[in-house]
């Protein structure tokens, strides 16, 4: 055998090697590379770049006086003592219940009876459009509805029901759409065999297609929550408050709430973003303000990936 | 006039019978077969109506205005395996969907012709299909465990028919009768998600006659087994024989051939115009007659595979 050849045709092991061997050469598939690297890049920027400045901003607030703050009110001057979110904090807290209770029981509902009951035609799909074009609706328009159904009506009082009502209508969409997607994924075959042994729609609804779409279902439900919280163009419309709210004797969470005038943190936030134009000490306030709406937030978001995974686990 | 094979009269009157002894009829059965005469075909007159568990007549299943499969005439004869085989396309899938009303879950299949079950018409609209799929139970081609514990699946069927107490019992009984009880009687709380592919279709099994059905109906059972647990299966349906009536849609011929008392074959017609497929029957005859001395020459071009 002569040196460096191996496998008969004459080859040798160099030339295989010449032939085998990576030139590096493809440049196109590692510029998109980088390119999609740095696409990433930015978001991550941007993120990084905002904490950070609401962090230096409210870092004077949240290291000396948090508690303070959280349990204070709006006040005038931003060197008050008694300076604080406490009311933004319950007027958000508030438009996270009326969600709850409004929007995920009649949102996942009609999720189910669209996926599940109705006759798929030209009626459904309709629907289903008219849903995803309603998701899409920028807030503002609700804002509008909001004030129109529930302020005017109202002697154009503005309360905290007209705007966890009007919260509740914005995300109503959104609930629909990841629930019904939820449902849609949930595999036929599972459908199909608990039909096969003599399930109804029923069984088949309770024991197969709302366990298996459940992961999904919350995890959508909740950032609609998320959504619904960090909302400010529509309660602006139904009046909620930013400038001072007069302090009650109630109970945050006393349902006579419902009837007064209200704020909610990103209000709260707004109301002083302007006024610090006047009183430099509401920039730190509103750095602190956002911080905690952050933190509120991403522990939701956190709890919506919780959930999704113990439900994982549990369907198997 | 009753015209059965004799060793098919023995197999449904002796209830107990080992395997070996099985064989041996079966084998028996072959060459009693071989000796009477070829022309001992089965056609559907030849058990009094009153013992049928189905009798099909002038069946054709539409899916809106597509006829997939048209004018099937079949007689099902209680504890008997009966196979439907035929090409991809020939709509022997549907034929049996149509036995429990599995197509009803398509909302544009439609069913012509009469479909009775002991009698009553099973597309009569007084029929509740939920209690036709709990006497007429399915297994399907690719295992579906449901995302639940072991006993949880098996006691699906019944647990959704309204019973509460005896459930141990039921689940010990069906996974022993699926063959699988001593697999996994210890770890019958575990997710059936975890099971061989094998287990999970005789799991399949096990959860179809939980709820104590009449008939089976199986798509394909084995289709995406290995052919240890196909064997397995099939080992399976003939001690499943002596309870139940089964019907099994199968690609397999060897397998129609070997577990099977009766069989369908089905072919695809093509219209030349529109060149639109409809399923037919083309012969139904027991088993042996039909892989050894087929009326019909389109079944002789399948089984010995120039089509198909």
């Amino acid at each position: 055998m002569a040196l460096g050849t191996i496998g008969g045709d004459g080859r040798t092991t160099a030339r295989v090697e010449q032939e085998i061997f990576s030139r590096g050469r493809d440049l196109k598939g590692s510029s998109f590379k980088t390119l999609m690297f740095s696409a990433l890049g930015v978001s991550i920027l941007v993120l990084v770049v905002l904490i950070v400045d609401v962090l230096v901003d409210g870092w004077p607030v949240l290291t000396t006086r948090l508690g303070g703050f959280i349990s204070g009110t709006l006040r005038s001057q931003s060197t008050d003592e008694l300076l604080g979110i406490s009311q933004g904090l319950a007027g958000s807290l508030w438009i996270a219940i009326f969600v709850i209770l409004l929007s995920f029981p009649i949102g996942i509902a009609s999720a189910i009876y669209l996926e599940e009951y109705a006759t798929q035609g030209r009626l459904t799909s309709a629907i289903d459009i008219a849903i995803r074009n309603l998701a899409g609706v920028p807030s503002v328009v609700y804002g509008l509805l909001g004030l129109f159904l529930f302020v005017t009506t109202n002697n154009g009082e503005s309360t905290l029901f007209a705007g966890g009502i009007t919260l509740a209508i914005l995300v109503l969409p959104i609930v629909v759409i990841t629930s019904a997607e939820a449902i849609r994924a949930v595999p036929s075959s599972l459908k199909q065999g608990a039909y096969g042994v003599g399930a109804t729609k029923w069984d088949v609804i309770r024991t197969q297609v709302l366990p298996f779409a459940a992961p999904g279902i919350f995890t959508g439900t909740l950032l609609s929550l998320s959504r619904a919280i960090g909302e400010a163009a529509p309660l602006i419309l139904v009046g909620a408050i930013t400038d001072r709210l007069a302090p009650r004797d109630r109970s945050i969470f006393s349902p006579e709430q419902l009837d007064d005038r209200f704020t909610a943190m990103p209000i709260v936030i707004v109301g002083w973003v302007q006024e610090a134009a006047r009183d430099v000490g509401f920039a730190a306030a509103a750095g602190a303000a956002i911080v905690v709406l952050l933190v509120v937030v991403i522990a939701m978001n956190s709890v919506a990936v919780m959930l999704r995974s113990y439900f994982e686990k549990k369907r198997g | 006039m009753v015209r059965l094979l004799p060793s098919k009269e023995r197999l449904s009157k002796g209830s107990r019978v080992s395997a070996e002894e099985l064989a041996a009829d079966v084998a028996v059965d072959a060459v009693a077969s071989e000796q009477t005469a070829p022309t001992d075909a089965i056609i559907d007159d030849d058990m009094p109506e009153s013992d049928l568990v189905f009798n099909v007549s002038d069946l054709s299943v539409y899916y809106g205005d597509f006829r997939a499969v048209r004018d099937v005439n079949m007689a099902i004869r209680p504890k008997e395996i009966t196979a439907l085989i035929g090409p991809s396309g020939c709509g022997k899938s549907t034929v049996l969907r149509s036995f429990n009303r599995m197509n009803d879950l398509i909302p544009t299949a439609r069913v012509e012709g009469t479909l009775l079950y002991r009698g009553v018409d099973l597309y009569d609209e007084r029929v509740d299909p939920v209690e036709v799929r709990r006497r007429i139970g399915m297994v399907f081609q690719k295992p579906n465990p449901f995302p639940k514990s072991i006993y949880d699946n098996v006691a699906y069927g019944p647990r959704v028919a309204g019973q509460k107490k005896g459930l141990d019992d039921v689940v010990e009984s069906s996974l022993k009768k699926a063959a699988l009880w001593d697999e996994v009687k210890d770890r019958l709380n575990e997710s059936a998600i975890g099971m061989s592919g094998g287990q999970q279709q005789r799991l399949s099994i096990a959860r179809a006659i939980a709820g104590d059905p009449e008939v089976l109906l199986m798509d394909e059972p084995c289709s995406a087994l290995d052919p240890i647990a196909t064997a397995r299966i099939e080992e399976l349906m003939a001690e499943l024989k002596d309870e139940y009536t089964i019907l099994i849609v199968t690609h397999n011929m060897q397998q129609a051939a070997r577990v099977s008392d009766r069989t369908a074959f089905y072919s695809v017609e093509v219209d030349e115009k529109s060149d639109r497929r409809t399923g037919i029957l083309v012969e139904y005859t027991n088993t042996e007659k039909l892989f050894s001395n087929p009326d019909d020459e389109r079944t002789e071009n399948y089984i010995t595979g120039r089509f198909g």
